[in-house]
């Protein structure tokens, strides 16, 4: 089983580029509202009309411009569930979910049938007759999901399938969709804008900024390489861009840093864990190799630390404790150096 | 404040004027009195079959309006909405050069064509109602229409639902409201018709006369089913009103 998208699509002043192959695996997307995750999934529902490329299922083409092929949404054999579930406000939660079986030509009985053996199969035999308005979030979002794959689709699409719900509901459902999306197979394929989501849910990530495919991978390789500032301040890292040379990168937005690696060269990303950077009020002595002078912007507290951004040349922030934090007396506008062992510093080929 | 009170007298005054002329003992006998039951029976058949023309022509019409994409909608809007505005008699007049037997602009051929003549007709009461009606229709139900979050739209396409089955299962249920309301108002305005329907389809005892124009007729002569008919046709308003008081005045409490 096999998806395979390379096309270009435009929404708005936004040109959406795709390049994505999903196999028999849980693809997450990810990335920052705006980016055209949607639209990616539109286009691949037969939704939202691509520009060039092609869009295939198993080899079959779906969606063709130079071909002229060109499938309605109703006759691909793809699931959607769509962010707020848009679950039938009229129907039952049975009906909702044998709408599909329905309007493909299978007798109302047999659809039935189909129908409450998916709803027990994700918990919700008792809420059959429920309609969407009586059902909780979590509950909507199963009976979504069985709506979207009684009809046993090669290919399933999830939009935000958690932001609808509550915090406190979120983890223990995010398993449970876990659970339901491992046993469906095919490719699956979900759009979210929480790393966290992405990290439980999917086998792989691809990272989507501004309408182009910027990093895949897994979620830990990502977190530990990102390669954008967005995926960096997602998984709160800092990052630099540059040029390295004999053990030192030159930035490209000026500064420099010491690394360890000095075979590394050309261009680079380099990351810094805020743990490891050492706040002090003026230069130290020490064994660090990078010592940036800059000024407090902002000081915030995460229970007995404190996430400290600095603006200077280098742009930094660090994460000390909140005692060290009072002694250093630090608040927006103070004068500081942040010093970094070069043993810290991350760095891998952009 | 006393502005406010003058005009809720206004309206209050005829409401009381005609309630108290009216005769409840001899209602009944008023209403089945030929020249009443006639023009009551004709009435209903004739508003009934506007309402479902209204329907049958004007919800393409609305979704034509509310989802197509085309030069000269605005204008298109206008046109169909001219009729709420336009005096009754002149929209009469405006039917009568178009689908008149001999002056119409179609008329003659429809006649030559089929053998069909709309002037003095009951079709030619149903026609002038039509035009009449539809307006409200159309406006109830693209405001329905655009009102709808197009994604469910989208989500019953990818559950296998080609377009007729989009619009019968979900577009449909969702409008049902505002259909209902659009055909209910459509159905009063049609009712209650006048104008239109006078000046093109004529004043015919028992073929073109219906209920307004009976009791327009009868108020000289004979009072009583005059009154009586009257009470019938405000108390289909109120109903009507009653009826729809939810779709009509949301929000406003």
């Amino acid at each position: 089983m096999s998806l395979e998208c390379t096309f270009t699509a435009g929404i708005g002043t936004l040109d959406l580029t795709v390049d994505l192959t999903v196999g028999d695996e849980i693809v997450a997307v990810l990335g920052p509202n705006g980016a055209g995750k949607t639209t990616l999934l539109r286009a691949v529902a037969g939704l939202h009309p691509i520009d060039t490329g092609r869009i295939a299922v198993d080899g079959a083409v779906l969606d063709e411009p130079a071909s002229d092929v060109l499938v309605a949404p109703a006759d691909r054999p793809i699931g959607v569930v769509f962010q707020d579930y848009l679950l039938f406000p009229f129907l039952t939660a049975r009906e909702n979910v044998a709408f599909g079986l329905r309007s493909r030509g299978i007798g109302k009985a047999e659809a039935r049938r189909r129908a409450d053996q998916w709803l027990d199969r994700v918990g919700l035999a008792d809420r059959a007759d429920a309609r969407p308005g009586e059902l909780s979030g979590g509950q909507a979002q199963r009976v979504a999901l069985a709506r979207a794959v009684v009809g046993d689709p090669r290919v399933l699409l999830l939009d935000e399938p958690l932001a609808a719900l509550d915090a406190r509901a979120r983890s223990e459902i995010r398993r449970e969709l876990r659970r339901h999306l491992t046993a469906a197979g095919g490719a699956r394929v979900l759009v979210t804008h929480d790393p966290v989501d992405a990290s439980v849910l999917a086998d792989r990530v691809v990272v989507l900024e501004a309408g182009a495919v910027v990093q895949q991978g897994t979620m830990q390789e990502i977190a530990l390489h990102p390669r954008s500032p967005y995926v960096a301040d997602l998984v709160g890292l800092n990052l630099y861009r540059g040029t390295a040379a004999a053990g030192v990168v030159t930035l490209d937005g000026g500064g420099r840093i010491v690394v360890a690696d000095r075979a590394v060269a050309g261009e680079v990303f380099a990351s810094v864990h805020p743990r490891s950077v050492g706040l002090h009020a003026e230069a130290p002595a020490g064994s660090a190799r990078n010592h940036f002078a800059g000024t407090v912007a902002e000081v915030d507290a995460l229970g007995d630390r404190v996430r400290v951004r600095i603006e200077g040349t280098v742009a930094i922030v660090a994460e000390i404790t909140s005692a060290a934090a009072r002694e250093l007396g630090l608040a927006p506008g103070r004068a500081v150096v942040a010093s970094v062992k070069a043993t810290e510093v991350g760095i891998y080929p952009a | 404040m006393a502005l406010a009170s003058l005009g809720v007298l206004l309206f209050a005054l005829p409401l009381l004027g005609l309630l108290q002329r009216a005769a409840w003992s001899d209602l009944w006998s008023d209403l089945s009195a030929p020249a009443a039951r006639d023009a009551l029976r004709l009435s209903i058949e004739c508003s009934l079959w506007a309402t479902l023309l209204s329907v049958v022509l004007g919800v393409p019409l609305a979704w034509v309006l509310a989802r197509g994409e085309f030069p000269g909608r605005a204008l298109l809007r206008a046109l169909v909405l001219l009729p709420l505005v336009l005096p009754p008699v002149v929209g009469g007049v405006a039917l009568l050069y178009a689908f008149g037997r001999n002056n119409g602009l179609v008329g003659p051929w429809l006649y030559d064509t089929f053998g069909v003549q709309l002037t003095f007709s009951k079709t030619g009461v149903i026609l002038a109602e039509t035009f009449v009606a539809m307006p409200f229709l159309v406006l109830t139900v693209e405001g329905g229409l655009r009102a709808i979050d197009t994604r469910y739209e989208d989500a019953a396409a990818t559950l296998g639902a080609g377009r007729w089955t989009v619009f019968r299962r979900v577009t449909l249920r969702f409008l049902a409201p505002s259909l209902a309301a659009g055909a209910a108002l459509a159905w009063a305005r049609a009712l209650g018709e006048f104008g239109a329907t006078i000046t093109f389809a004529g004043n015919i005892a028992g073929r073109t006369q219906t209920t307004p124009l009976a009791v327009y007729l009868l108020l000289e002569t004979d009072p009583g089913p005059a009154v009586a008919m009257s009470l019938v046709l405000l108390a289909v308003s109120v109903v009507v009103l009653v009826a729809l008081r939810d779709h009509l005045f949301r929000g406003r409490r």
